[in-house]
């Protein structure tokens, strides 16, 4: 029963079904939806590890894969992330209570002049719906704010995002400021206009197309 | 009589349009924490010397510093009363210095903001900020609009009926393109056919696609483009992908290359060429000699 459960959980992150109202997918009309499902895995005595990697994780991995391939776009993405904040509200208290373990913690925002959010966004979801702790620091953030965030969080790995073509230099700066404070601190970037030439450019730690290569990435290093 | 706008491009005819504002607006003193819009007002020599620079290059269309100039993307910057003015201002700065016979493309970009039920913008509310921007660059004397850089179908239709309904100009309707696999999709997963099918019946006048990862996905979007749609089209690639070159941002197309890839573009039955981030009018210039010459190729 628990397995079925957490399968469906799995097929409701992939697909966007956030709670038993939700209209969309539209065959699944009617059922439970990432909301209730939790909420049932975690009365009946499930884990909340066990249900973040058994089923966010890889509901969350199964929508990342089709969108690092071009099968799945960023409406997609958007609304598996909606359901796995849904089922993240019911998981929420054991991870601040220490009962549950994250991974690591990552340092994301949008570099300065650049005030786009939904590629950092996306990479957040993707990262906490694989364990991941994400301190979002928002958009346009300075220097300044990722070296203070860092020294509150000092083992963390940093995220830069950037949507403009011409935004992509403040990456440089912000890479160069924190990598003189804090050599061994692993930064990556992502944004439509970037590729890996540009990040071994700016001396940052790797480009990621999409965030599950990310994601990849962290999991066999 | 002198023909219209519209009517030249039904003739057959290939207007060139501009290239960057953007990137040429950071080579002459625009910081990144800078609005853009607001050097419309805070530096009006330098907005209409990009435009001059390009009417010199040989273009037939300027576009004008306006396409963050939204009330959602101005309140980012805290401008969000200042739309009228900012909009208004970069039209009648463009037209001050617009030849006879040329014409003046006011530009709206996307809001930046996700329209419902993904997002919180809500549709009335993005028509309304579409047609307050559109009214104004419409009071400053453009000529035609460029819907561009969307990646959202709902939002560009939107601002295509928005600008349609409020001023009755001509409006070109563009999309950013991407390759998703061997498909040429916007990153929103929107395909040519949908592209072309919504945008038409929202009441583009012409077709096409901007920026992106360079000519070679903008030509495959034409050559898919073409045989579903008799509208014009315009076909307006960055110049490749940004790289860093000591500590500034160079596009790997020279003036010379980007004129050697676009021949291709052309080719394709093309109403308006121009380029997009990385272009500049040296690269203006070279598109204005290929136009040319194929315009002799033909008469010939």
């Amino acid at each position: 029963m628990t397995e079925q459960l957490l399968q469906y959980l799995a097929e409701c992150i992939e697909r966007g079904k956030v709670n038993q109202q939700a209209a969309y997918p539209p065959d699944l009309s009617g059922r439970p939806g990432a909301s209730e499902v939790t909420r049932e895995l975690l009365d009946n005595g499930t884990a909340p590890n066990h249900i973040l990697a058994r089923a966010l994780m890889v509901g969350m991995e199964r929508i990342g894969e089709k969108f690092g391939s071009g099968q799945a776009f960023i409406p997609d993405l958007l609304i598996a992330s909606k359901a796995m904040y849904a089922a993240m509200d019911h998981l929420k208290p054991y991870f601040e209570s220490g009962a549950a373990q994250h991974k690591g913690t990552i340092i994301l925002g949008t570099v300065a002049g650049d005030r786009h959010d939904i590629g950092k966004n996306l990479l957040r979801m993707v990262m906490e719906g694989n364990g991941w702790k994400a301190v979002d620091l928002g958009t346009n953030v300075s220097a300044e704010q990722f070296l203070a965030a860092l020294q509150e969080h000092p083992d963390s790995l940093v995220g830069l995002s950037a949507l403009l073509t011409t935004t992509m230099l403040n990456m440089e700066r912000i890479t160069k400021a924190i990598k003189a404070q804090s050599p061994q601190t692993q930064i990556f970037v992502g944004g439509a206009p970037l590729s890996q030439a540009f990040n071994d450019k700016i001396g940052a730690d790797g480009y990621f197309p999409s965030p599950q290569d990310l994601v990849a990435h962290l999991e066999t290093s | 009589m002198v023909p219209s706008f519209l009517e030249r491009l039904q003739q057959g005819q290939t207007l060139l349009s501009d290239g960057a504002m953007g990137t040429e607006l950071q080579k002459r003193g625009l910081n990144t924490d800078d609005c853009p819009e607001e050097f419309n007002l805070a530096h009006p020599e330098i907005v209409q010397s990009i435009y001059s620079d390009y009417f010199a290059a040989g273009s037939d269309i300027v576009e004008t510093n306006s396409f963050g100039g939204n009330r959602e993307r101005l309140s980012q910057y805290g401008k969000e009363t200042e739309v009228t003015l900012f909009n208004r201002k970069a039209a009648e700065l463009a037209r001050a210095v617009c030849p006879q016979g040329h014409f003046v493309a006011g530009s709206i970009g996307p809001t930046g903001a996700m329209l419902e039920p993904m997002g919180t913008l809500a549709i009335q509310i993005a028509y309304d900020f579409f047609k307050e921007q559109a009214e104004a660059l419409a009071e400053g004397g453009v000529h035609l609009f460029y819907v561009e850089t969307m990646m959202a179908v709902e939002e560009a239709e939107i601002a295509v009926r928005a600008v349609k309904e409020s001023t009755g100009l001509p409006v070109v309707g563009s999309m950013t393109f991407d390759l998703a696999g061997d498909s040429v999709r916007t990153s929103w997963g929107v395909d040519i056919p949908t592209m072309v099918q919504r945008l038409s019946d929202a009441g583009a006048d012409i077709l096409g696609a901007n920026c992106g990862n360079g000519v070679e996905v903008v030509l495959r979007a034409m050559q898919e483009m073409r045989p579903i749609t008799s509208l014009p089209l315009m076909a307006q690639p960055n110049a490749g992908l940004p790289e860093i070159k000591d500590s500034f941002i160079v596009y790997p197309e020279t003036p010379e290359s980007f004129e050697e890839k676009m021949k291709a573009v052309l080719a394709v039955g093309i109403g308006i060429l121009g380029g997009c981030c990385g272009s500049g009018p040296e690269h203006i210039r070279h598109l204005r000699h290929l136009i040319n010459h194929n315009k002799k190729g033909s008469d010939d």
